[in-house]
């Protein structure tokens, strides 16, 4: 019994290797289009990522700063590997990061002329982003779940909305005293602020808040029986339903997560990085943490290192309209390109194995026929079944009915 | 507001539609086949920033068109390979390159930020443009708003009237009764995917050489307008000339608040340049809530005579989509 049992162990251990060989493949394939991208550009390639490396990682407070951008995107991924679980594109997550950030405002707009302690606000504005974050997500999942609205436009939809919410409240009711700028409303007291590690724009708290989402979605979606029903809610929504697995109500609690924790990174950068109101406070990282969901194939495990390298590109490429005179859209071209690679790779390893079983079925040699006759397993299934088909027999035979 | 200006006004409103109509009806040709290209708003930010960079440096504007063409159906094929020939979801391949597309189109386009490009001039028809009324609105404008007239007609006669155009939608309603007839239905998608994605790629340059003119990066307003087309397509319910209505109807809404603006004073800018968004949506709502299992048991509920009116008016507005739309065809 150990012998047979190595070489299936190896053979395993083989195909991890060749997995771990093609998503290195699809990894260096992106930087080459990244790469091309770049000479049409008339840039040069190596001293871009150079700079974007440099950038990065080069100092404390720019590594800071990664870690700074690494919170939100976490928060983000954290709450769409919960919707992609249940089989929804909750494309939505923008806004629901938009729209938690604007609950957290107005909570801390409201109490921080108060007597109470600037802790107990703050929570409570972190608690407020949550509630905003779950409710706009929700909105999407009852357009979904009784008007029939695709997720996708309903949550598309409702970004812009929350945008120009918030827009509108910082050039309006919100603006700073005199008169409303892009550069949001006016910043809140100091002590309004998460505590940051001294010298540099980094908060443990929102970085250990972060953290312990992840967790938590991890252990949600591997290691509790809800996780498992939301799993099974995505697989195969008809046969979770026929088990007994109340569909749709699992679809709102994966939009009320997800949207929750979305909510929590907006009031994180409301509370912790920007400490007021901004139009793009949201900076892209709902759509980043989309993208990050399709790289990791939406295995929960791997959120946690490539949000790190997407917030190190983010970071990194924002000096290079200064030093290379290049956009800094590259970092998205990079992220782009790395997961469209990453899925056709995934697909051409899919086709490949697919054929390889074709082609392992059709070398089991042909069983005897009658010569001249075609081989049964050549004609059509259907052929010579009488039509309509017959009612199966169920007849018992008498011999056995005595 | 006197007669000319409001006729001049709304074959504005037809020109400014022409990119929407084009595209929507790119989309509509794909999705008939059963296959969602989700790209459409990178891919138009793509070929528009791609036309006018060729325009401006060859100084030919037919070049820019077939660049902007040539840019769609290149995305589309992206999209078919990665959904048809690997399997992967067509959500997961088109939700990716539009993001893509868009941050390239940024990223190209920085330099030529701002440049001034050719512009697609006006050919009033001879004879056609001396009808009273309808000269001034349909016969006076430029050739790609001709092109989408003509597209309308076609489309619909081309899908619902033609043999090509049975083949089509029996690969997006029944690909399994297309391929027991000989269709050759991995074929028919990839062809009509890539045809709609040049049709949804002439959506650019219309905009960035005619009804938007110029490249100015993130603020061309372009951003957005693909999501609209997408959202039009099924409004449409998958039929050109449906479509083409939904896509003017959203022209004629945009110039509306354009020229009511003035007195509109109490509603801030920023709402009413999201107001298609929220719009999209209800439109939505309205086309679909009709399948809605809660819907029937509501209707089941009401009176005679009202539950007949309003399940008639839901009919009207209900669509269905193509059986088989985003669903990959195997015949192992």
């Amino acid at each position: 019994m150990a012998d047979s049992k190595t070489p299936s162990r190896l053979r395993i251990s083989r195909q991890l290797w060749i997995n771990i060989g093609l998503q290195v493949g699809a990894v260096i394939l992106a930087f080459l289009v990244t790469s091309v991208v770049l000479l049409v550009a008339g840039a040069p390639p190596f001293q871009a990522y150079w700079e974007i490396a440099k950038g990065a990682v080069g100092s404390l407070s720019s590594f800071s700063n990664v870690l700074v951008a690494w919170v939100p995107l976490l928060l983000a991924a954290a709450g769409v590997l919960v919707t992609f679980a249940a089989g929804l594109w909750n494309i939505g997550v923008e806004g629901q990061i938009v729209s938690g950030a604007l609950l957290t405002t107005w909570v801390l707009r409201a109490l921080q002329d108060t007597s109470l302690s600037p802790a107990l606000i703050i929570i409570l504005g972190l608690i407020a982003g949550v509630v905003g974050g779950a409710l706009w997500a929700t909105l999407a999942g009852v357009l979904k779940t009784f008007g029939g609205v695709n997720e996708i436009f309903g949550g598309l939809g409702l970004n812009y909305v929350a945008t120009a919410l918030t827009l509108w409240l910082i050039f309006g009711p919100w603006k700073r005293p005199g008169i409303g700028s892009m550069s949001g409303t006016e910043p809140f007291p100091d002590q309004l602020a998460l505590p940051t590690v001294a010298g540099l724009r980094l908060s443990l708290w929102s970085l250990g808040l972060a953290i312990v989402a992840i967790i938590a979605v991890y252990v949600l979606l591997e290691r509790t029986h809800a996780g498992l029903r939301l799993k099974a809610v995505g697989l195969n929504r008809r046969a979770a339903f026929l088990l007994g697995v109340p569909t749709w109500q699992y679809g709102l609690l994966a939009f009320f997560i997800c949207g929750g924790l979305a909510g929590l990174a907006g009031a994180v950068q409301v509370t912790g990085v920007y400490h007021r109101l901004i139009p793009s406070i949201s900076s892209g990282y709902g759509f980043l943490g989309l993208m990050i969901g399709m790289l990791i194939l939406y295995r929960a495990i791997w959120v946690a290192p490539v949000a790190l390298f997407f917030a190190a590109l983010n970071i990194g490429s924002i000096q290079l309209p200064i030093v290379l005179k290049l956009d800094s859209t590259l970092s998205g071209v990079i992220q782009g390109a790395l997961v469209l690679l990453v899925l056709l790779v995934e697909g051409a390893r899919q086709r490949y194995l697919r054929r390889a079983r074709l082609r392992a079925m059709t070398v089991v040699p042909l069983p005897a026929s009658a010569p001249g006759s075609p081989h049964p397993d050549l004609l059509p299934p259907a052929l010579g079944a009488p039509f309509p088909p017959e009612a199966p027999h169920t007849d018992i035979p008498p011999s056995e009915a005595s | 507001m006197d007669g000319t200006t409001l006729l001049v006004g709304l074959a504005g409103v037809l020109t400014s539609s022409a990119p929407i109509v084009v595209a929507t009806i790119g989309e509509t040709f794909a999705e008939r086949a059963g296959v969602i290209n989700l790209s459409v708003n990178g891919t138009i930010l793509l070929s528009a920033m791609g036309s006018f960079v060729v325009a401006v440096t060859t100084g030919s504007i037919v070049l820019g068109f077939v660049a902007g063409a040539f840019i769609g159906a290149v995305v589309a094929a992206l999209v078919a390979f990665g959904s048809i020939t690997l399997r992967q979801s067509q959500v997961a391949v088109g939700f990716v390159l539009t993001l893509f597309c868009r941050d390239l189109a940024y990223f190209l386009g920085n330099p030529f930020m701002g440049d001034q490009g050719p512009l697609l001039s006006v050919h009033p028809i001879p004879l056609l443009e001396k009808i009273p009324i309808l000269g001034t609105l349909l016969f006076e404008h430029d050739v790609m708003t001709y092109f989408s007239f003509v597209l309308i007609l076609v489309a619909w006669w081309w899908i619902f009237r033609t043999r090509p155009g049975l083949t089509l939608r029996a690969v997006g309603e029944r690909p399994e009764a297309a391929f027991a007839r000989g269709t050759r239905v991995n074929l028919v998608r990839y062809l009509y995917t890539i045809v709609g994605g040049g049709l949804v790629g002439l959506a650019g340059p219309m905009f960035s050489l005619s009804v938007k003119a110029g490249w100015k990066g993130t603020i061309s307003g372009l951003d957005g307008l693909g999501w609209i087309v997408l959202a039009i397509v099924i409004f449409g319910a998958w039929n050109p000339v449906r479509a083409a209505f939904g896509a003017y109807l959203f022209g004629l809404l945009q110039w509306l608040s354009v020229v009511l603006q003035p007195s509109l004073k109490g509603i801030p800018s920023q709402v009413l340049q999201v107001a298609p968004f929220p719009l999209m949506i209800l439109t939505l709502l309205l086309v679909n809530i009709g399948n809605a299992e809660w819907v029937d048991r509501v209707l089941a509920s009401l009176p005679e005579p009202s539950r007949r009116v309003v399940a008639r008016i839901f009919r009207a507005l209900r669509v269905a989509q193509p059986r088989s739309l985003g669903v990959p065809f195997e015949h192992d």
